[in-house]
């Protein structure tokens, strides 16, 4: 896959998301030397200092490898995810905001003008003069513009055609690590890459499965929450324990690395193999183990999950079936 | 032909006791609405969330599971995981902005098509209030100042 004796091109961009994306890419210690190697870095705007019109300018198709991560939360983002697509052969959806919404996706909940309130005029910020971010101004030497909201945060497929999914919050290093090798194994023809549309650098089962806790049958009388249970049994399963853990419904790769460390599994390796939604798989898991066969007491322990939508959805809701809830799409 | 709203309304019932009472009220020539789609399944604990998520997506604007009343489960309890599961799934779907009350579990034998007939049309009455979903069209990127123009003040 060498073009002219070159070494083909990378890039790696950041739309809405917090940058944990590239620390673990940065995680991967001397493995990135090997990108440095085998890559010419062509757009990196955490790394490197590249402007947008220098992508434009590039060849349609000229960049081997992108890895995108972070959503669609304006107009910005939007549109560099098509110059991106455009520019590559190879689109990565790369990290849980890219490949389903991840936390900011929460943000489909409310109304994006509630949103946008609520973080200027609330009580953590005093605004009496309703000053908002305008998206054009003014300026004596012109007019300037700012990113325009969307109504919604969208996961990269649902804007472009993505051709490999690598989910996590953000993608553990040595699943990184793996999925670079393989592509330099690629280049030098040693290897093939995956059918397009596949979840790379995870496992194919679930976190319940990489999970080191004695499993037993589930009979939950209470949901707590974990710092409400002490101290957490360091053998027992979590879920078991009675604190709901999203291990049941998350895809296997990260060695389970919070249920390793006494935290629930909150679901952020995205949906299991063979999920077509995150939410209900995981409330089809939490009604299985409730331990009440009436309305009412299964009521009562439903009571102990506060925020249900937030539970199930914690990082899947842009990408889930619904993707929004109906205050933030509706007129 | 009237401006009524017509719901769309798809209905999981269970082979064993609601499908049979649904069968029933058929061959009784019982009169009821005739919003509701049916589907069959083997057992109301097979209905996954997924399939109620996916009807709203794709436009139903209210969804009926029926089986067997409870300790009459063909498969021993699986009726009592489905209640765990409707009762779950009403709360996120409210989370979701979605009137809880456009998902209902029903309990039917076999023996009762009249009680089949008379829940159905009465679901439908109450979807018919609560007006139409209008789940999945398409979503617009608006511009963010008229959003902020209608903002109302978000309590703290």
């Amino acid at each position: 896959m060498t073009v002219n004796g070159s070494k083909p091109k990378f890039a790696m961009y950041w739309a809405a998301s917090c940058g944990g994306c590239e620390i673990a890419v940065l995680n991967t210690h001397e493995k990135i030397l090997d990108v440095d190697a085998n890559f010419d870095v062509v757009f990196w705007p955490v790394a490197m200092d590249a402007k947008y019109k220098d992508v434009e300018a590039m060849e349609d198709g000229s960049i081997l490898l992108t890895l995108f991560n972070g959503g669609m939360r304006n107009d910005e983002n939007e549109r560099l995810a098509r110059l991106l697509r455009k520019k590559s052969k190879i689109m990565v959806a790369f990290g849980s905001c890219a490949c389903e919404g991840c936390i900011p996706g929460l943000a489909n909940l409310s109304p994006v003008g509630e949103i946008v309130h609520t973080a200027f005029n609330t009580i953590t910020t005093d605004n009496p003069n309703e000053v908002y971010p305008r998206t054009t101004y003014d300026v004596p030497e012109g007019e300037l513009h700012i990113p325009t909201l969307s109504r919604l945060l969208r996961p990269l497929d649902q804007v472009v055609d993505v051709d490999y999914y690598m989910p996590g919050c953000p993608p553990e290093s040595h699943q990184i690590a793996a999925v670079i090798d393989l592509v330099i194994k690629v280049i030098r023809g040693e290897a093939e890459l995956p059918p397009k549309g596949a979840v790379i650098g995870v496992g194919n089962s679930t976190v319940c499965d990489e999970c080191p806790r004695a499993r037993n049958v589930k009979l939950i009388k209470a949901f707590k929450r974990i710092q409400d249970i002490a101290p957490v049994d360091p053998t027992l399963c979590i879920l078991e324990q009675g604190v709901p853990c999203n291990g049941p419904a998350t895809r296997s790769g990260c060695n389970a690395r919070c249920p390793q460390v006494g935290a629930q599994c909150i679901g952020c390796y995205g949906p299991a193999e063979g999920t077509l939604d995150y939410g209900a798989r995981l409330m089809t898991a939490f009604a299985s183990v409730i331990d009440a066969n009436t309305p009412d007491e299964i009521d009562k322990i439903l009571d102990g999950i506060p925020d249900p939508t937030g539970q199930v959805y914690r990082f899947n809701l842009a990408g889930s079936l619904l993707k929004a809830a109906k205050p933030a799409w509706e007129k | 032909m009237t401006d009524q709203f017509e719901p769309t309304i798809i209905g999981f019932t269970c082979n064993w006791c609601s499908y049979r009472a649904a069968d029933l009220a058929g061959t009784a020539r019982m009169k009821y609405a005739p919003n509701v789609r049916l589907i069959r399944m083997m057992c109301s604990g097979r209905l996954d969330p997924t399939f109620v998520l996916r009807a709203f997506s794709g436009g139903a604007d209210g969804v009926l599971i029926t089986g067997c009343h409870p300790g009459d489960c063909h498969y021993m309890e699986q009726n009592y995981k489905a209640l765990r599961r409707y009762l779950l799934l009403k709360r996120v779907l409210k989370g979701m902005g979605i009137e809880p009350e456009r998902v209902k579990l029903v309990w039917a034998s076999a023996a009762e098509g009249a009680r089949f007939a008379s829940e159905t049309t009465l679901f439908v009455e109450e979807i018919r209030k609560l007006g139409p979903l209008n789940w999945g069209k398409p979503v617009e990127i608006e511009t963010l100042q008229e959003e902020i123009s209608k903002a109302e003040e978000v309590p703290a």
